[in-house]
């Protein structure tokens, strides 16, 4: 997605589709000053959306979206259920760390949304993103744990996911 | 039909009530974090799924909501804890047992 046309475009779908859900009709009213809001919306914040110009839009790009949304609630689900063990466990059994995970994504997108994924994942919480090193906060770090086992145990399967629709 | 949504509404509070616990239980204030953003975010969509059930036609109301929280809720915790490690709060560790940094 590089033209500043295609973003415009993206950016007034995402208005349309937020109106439409919060709005919750298909009058012609209604639609008619959603697109028109939308569109000043998407004209006013075009200059500072470019965020979202490492997106690949293509005929794959739904189906790595939808795949990498199950990934995540499926980690979200094994997360909480993660966390309660450890909380109701009366010896509390964590071993707490901070240690350092390397990314290839280039994106501020993507860095942004895998870490994000990595915040809600079993026992990991990002604490900072400084170029392709995140920073973050493990509440079970095994013993003697560098880098590259990090970056494998923790980002490794969501990078592939993010990678299917982000540079 | 009823019933599913009170269930549902019921694991989310349950949820949100372990992620209390958390807050009261963990040792440090990363620890803290990471059970009250998780257990709360998953709460608050099960909550809103169990409303969903009960109320079919707020669906699209719910799922805007439960799209902000999920958004919004991983970037406030990474926020507050960059800041500590910034203020220069050190993570409890195991071996300084009972000695905690904040």
């Amino acid at each position: 997605m590089k033209s500043k046309f295609s973003q415009f475009f993206f950016i007034l779908c995402c208005n349309l589709l937020l109106w439409f859900l919060l709005t919750g009709t298909l009058h012609s009213d209604e639609l008619v000053a959603g697109a028109l809001v939308s569109s000043i919306v998407a004209f006013l914040t075009l200059e500072r959306t470019s965020i979202f110009s490492a997106i690949n839009i293509s005929f794959q790009t739904p189906f790595a979206l939808l795949l990498y949304l199950f990934e995540f609630y499926k980690t979200l689900v094994i997360a909480n259920f993660d966390m309660a063990r450890r909380v109701i466990t009366p010896s509390l059994p964590i071993n707490p760390n901070i240690i350092t995970v390397k990314t290839t994504l280039k994106s501020d997108l993507g860095k942004m949304l895998l870490a994000n994924s990595i915040t809600l994942t079993p026992g990991t919480l990002s604490v900072d993103v400084d170029g392709d090193d995140i920073l973050v906060h493990w509440v079970d770090c095994p013993p003697d744990c560098d880098t590259q086992m990090a970056t494998q145990l923790i980002a490794a399967s969501f990078e592939k996911h993010i990678r299917g629709f982000l540079n | 039909m009823n019933t599913l949504g009170y269930v549902v509404m019921l694991v989310g509070a349950t949820f949100c009530f372990l992620g209390g616990l958390g807050i009261l239980r963990m040792p440090d204030v990363y620890n803290r974090i990471q059970a009250g953003t998780k257990a709360v975010t998953l709460g608050s969509i099960a909550v809103l799924l169990g409303v969903g059930i009960l109320k079919p036609d707020w669906w699209p109301k719910l799922v805007v909501l439960g799209g902000f929280i999920q958004l919004t809720s991983p970037v406030g915790s990474s926020a507050i804890a960059r800041a500590l490690l910034r203020a220069g709060v050190k993570p409890w560790q195991k071996q300084s047992n009972g000695e905690s940094g904040s």
